[in-house]
């Protein structure tokens, strides 16, 4: 037999998956591609056929307009794209997000996309797929990053909130995902008052909203009166953090939520007052778990740190390699 | 009220300093902080945060060790070139051996910091371990820093003293006073904060007094009946103090700056305190009876725990003095200038001439005529004039009326913006830090400084919005921008420097104009800058 996953062909632009001609996550428009999620690295426009998720289609309609090819796959249902049998199973990255589960000539190989195995209640559960190959991403691949229980951290916000009646809230959140799990955090450790969001934001929240994710009450904060924004969480894109945007607001406390939180230099770089570590990628902890659990032949590994993730694979006798996909680095999670 | 006592609150002080950019807001944090704490403890994080501590068997290299028999050396060392700081890598992926729990229990800051202080090199190992295992990693990260000193989170000693006045209601500069005299946990200055003894006077050690400073002139005119003129000489403010045998020499900021000058400090051995500048000895400032080379020379020396016989050879340094503060145990701060400078002509006639003189008084039969002799003074490479009040006391810190500095005209050139960063403070959301340069001879824009200040706000709103309307590349934080905005810079004075690409460096460049008026290719050349050092 040939070596192992011989079928893919990774390359800097996505992987290639020759016997079914088509694309994963590619970065360039390609006729045939399969998308893990709708975060802009991963879902671009343009492709010519678009098989993912109805929750990543929505999401890219959303973002780029009508797809004109375009197949919804429910999870689980398994389709046949050329000579390679292709079913998508949940990451729990964000709404919609998938693993990529491909057999092909009695080898399984499994593409992670984004993933974390924490609880988060925007979307399902990863689920681990025993396989011959695992493609692993490696966003948090140091010891270094370990994310705290996450309710503790939004629990965080919402001191702050209670402590400071005169300031508001102000929580930079990546637009998809993390801005709704973030809001949907904070509905369920009781905060029912109304959120305040950045006009970036709205359009998404919409769409969580309509397939059925249970925002609460959602406010523009675009115009609003700084009286009105007082004792208020305001959520807004990480970029409008420190930007002309959030000069009107009334003596923001500056929070964001991500997992290079964990890093104070990281923090303080952005100005944040109030880091929040919250992150829809799986910590060092979950990679390593992950792969231990899933236990596959080999271990592929497409960006991020990925020194340390395949040195640890070494070190434990799993045959470990790095793909280097470019344009992958998530700056904002 | 809350009552700080472990490891844990001391922890959590440092965490929302880390996070804290406001110097007022970081001021009530610590204030806070040492009225909720008890003794000792508080003193203890205090010594903490003015850097005061040291723990002689525990050093950065221990921790380093330690770590590497916990956790993989590789993961270790790519851990830490992506952190950067060794405290906080370590307290993030520091893993307790199995069934260890972090304690629930806290430690009493004190208990730590007594048996850190009384460890044996042979213990050391074991009882770091032992703390590392049973604490989270913000505690971690707070022992770390503690036990290995410079917390480097953005708190100056000064921010902390301050912090220490503002919590019991004392004068910061009759804190900075007695400071260097006293040891932690310093159980006298809480005494005294909180009422139960007098401030503590310090007649046996050469401690710290504060400085006397001016004000800037500006457009004022003053009678040279009531004031004295003496030449600002370019080095750094200094003040030195000898008694019963030892002798420190302070900076402004009343750091102990002993260990760079031992040539001076030797000689300094009349009991008594003064006021002087630091000088290099050289003809740029005043020539050949001047004395004094330019601040570049001395720059050479600044900094420097120690010095070689060499440097000591080639730049030698001496004082020049401004002001004195104590003759023997006699405290002329009370005395008007004239009384003491009388007092000082007496004091450093008893000293070795080569290290001491005094700044001269500069002779002017009325203001105008100060100021043709004020114009010369760039040639000096002096930084300008000093006007004394005659009967002013030696006062802490700035009082209006009674010093000014009267600084030349600045130097001013064209230069062109090329890279931009965010500010801090008010201006974190402005793209206020600017990064300019001036032509080479081959037309090549190379970078000559780097200036925040000077402008108003509407012009900084400009500036910010041809930042944003114009980004060409991103480099982090920095923007790279259109080589087209020209700012007027005004600087004192121009160095070489061999640590910047054009070779030269400013001193206190700052924005004079905006020059939306001038097309970029007219902007300075380097050469015109060269041609300007002295």
């Amino acid at each position: 037999m040939a070596t192992l996953g011989d079928w893919i062909k990774p390359h800097p632009t996505g992987i290639y998956v020759e016997p079914g001609d088509f694309w994963i996550d590619p970065s360039e428009a390609q006729p045939m591609a399969v998308v893990t999620h709708g975060h802009a690295d991963h879902a671009r426009s343009g492709h010519g056929h678009v098989l993912a998720t109805p929750e990543t289609l929505a999401i890219m309609e959303t973002r780029y307009g009508t797809y004109p090819a375009a197949t919804p796959a429910e999870m689980g249902e398994v389709q046949r794209i050329g000579e390679v049998d292709v079913s998508l199973v949940p990451a729990g990255h964000v709404l919609g997000s998938a693993q990529i589960v491909m057999d092909y000539r009695g080898e399984r190989i499994v593409a992670s996309g984004d993933y974390k195995r924490r609880p988060d209640p925007t979307c399902a559960p990863f689920q681990p797929v025993p396989c011959d190959v695992f493609i692993t991403e490696a966003t948090f691949g140091l010891p270094v990053f370990r994310h705290p229980d996450t309710e503790e951290e939004v629990r965080k916000a919402l001191d702050a909130l209670h402590a400071n009646p005169e300031r508001c809230v102000l929580v930079g959140a990546y637009a998809l995902g993390k801005a709704q799990r973030v809001i949907r955090h904070l509905r369920d450790l009781g905060h029912d008052d109304p959120i305040y969001i950045h006009g970036a934001q709205e359009r998404l929240c919409t769409l969580y909203q309509d397939l059925g994710v249970n925002l609460g009450p959602l406010v523009l904060a675009t115009g609003k009166k700084k009286d009105e924004l007082k004792g208020r969480i305001i959520v807004c894109p990480p970029g409008a953090l420190n930007d002309r945007w959030s000069r009107r607001l009334p003596d923001p406390i500056t929070a964001m939520a991500s997992g290079w939180m964990r890093i104070r230099q990281r923090a303080r770089q952005r100005n944040v007052e109030l880091p929040l570590i919250i992150s829809d990628h799986a910590d060092w902890d979950e990679l390593t778990e992950t792969i231990l659990e899933i236990a596959p032949k080999e271990v592929w590994v497409t960006h991020g740190r990925e020194d340390a993730l395949l040195h640890w694979c070494m070190t434990r006798q799993i045959r470990a390699r790095a793909l280097s996909l470019v344009g992958r680095e998530d700056e904002d999670d | 009220m809350r009552i700080h006592v472990g490891v844990k609150s001391f922890a959590d002080l440092l965490e929302r300093l880390v996070y804290t950019r406001s110097r007022n807001a970081k001021i009530k944090l610590i204030a806070d902080y040492l009225r909720g704490s008890p003794d000792p403890d508080r003193g203890w994080a205090l010594a903490a945060l003015t850097g005061d501590l040291d723990f002689r068997s525990v050093k950065a290299g221990l921790i380093k060790t330690l770590t590497e028999q916990r956790v993989d050396p590789v993961l270790f060392k790519m851990s830490r070139a992506y952190v950067g700081d060794m405290a906080e890598t370590v307290s993030l992926l520091w893993e307790p051996p199995p069934g260890e729990q972090a304690q629930v229990e806290d430690v009493r800051l004190a208990e730590v910091v007594d048996r850190l202080m009384h460890l044996g090199r042979a213990e050391a190992p074991a009882a770091m371990a032992h703390y590392l295992d049973v604490l989270n990693p913000s505690e971690r990260f707070a022992l770390i820093k503690l036990a290995t000193g410079a917390l480097r989170i953005g708190v100056s000693a000064r921010l902390a003293k301050t912090a220490l006045a503002q919590a019991f209601d004392l004068d910061v500069d009759a804190v900075e006073e007695v400071w260097h005299g006293l040891a932690p946990p310093y159980p006298e200055l809480f005494d005294w904060g909180e009422g139960r003894t007098a401030q503590p006077t310090h007649e046996d050690i050469p401690v710290f007094r504060p400085f006397m400073l001016a004000h800037p002139l500006e457009d004022l005119q003053v009678d040279l009946a009531d004031y004295v003129a003496e030449w600002k000489w370019d080095g750094i403010r200094v003040q030195l103090n000898h008694v019963k045998g030892d002798t420190k020499l302070f900076s402004r900021t009343g750091d102990d700056v002993t260990g760079s000058f031992p040539d001076v400090a030797e000689a300094f051995t009349e009991h008594g305190v003064i006021d002087g500048e630091l000088l290099v000895r050289g003809e740029a400032q005043g020539g050949v009876e001047g004395g004094a080379a330019s601040f570049n020379a001395l720059q050479q020396r600044l900094g420097r725990k120690t010095v070689t016989k060499k440097m000591l050879a080639e730049a030698p340094a001496f004082v020049r003095a401004y002001d004195i503060l104590f003759d023997g145990a006699e405290d002329l701060r009370d005395l008007p200038w004239t009384a003491r400078r009388e007092r000082l002509e007496a004091f450093v006639a008893r000293l070795p001439s080569d290290r001491f003189d005094i700044s001269a008084v500069v002779a002017a039969d009325h203001f105008e005529h100060l100021s043709t002799i004020r114009e010369r003074a760039r040639d000096a490479a002096i930084e300008g004039l000093m006007l004394k009040r005659r009967d002013s006391r030696y006062v802490a810190g700035r009082k209006t009326g009674l010093w000014y500095k009267w600084k030349r005209d600045p130097l001013l050139a064209d230069c062109v913006m090329m890279y931009a960063q965010r500010g801090s403070g008010r201006r974190s959301s402005f793209f206020s830090d600017y990064t300019f340069g001036c032509w080479t001879e081959e037309g090549e824009l190379v970078p000559v400084g780097k200036a925040y200040s000077g402008i108003t706000d509407e012009e900084l709103r400009q500036l910010d919005k041809f930042v944003r309307g114009n980004t060409i590349a991103r480099f982090g934080p920095v923007r790279e921008v259109e080589k087209s905005f020209v700012l007027e810079i005004a600087f004192d004075s121009i160095h070489h420097s061999t640590r910047h690409k054009s070779g030269i460096a400013m001193r206190f460049p700052r924005i004079h104009r905006l020059r939306t008026d001038k097309p970029a290719e007219e902007a300075d050349k380097v050469a015109t800058l060269e041609a300007m050092i002295v």
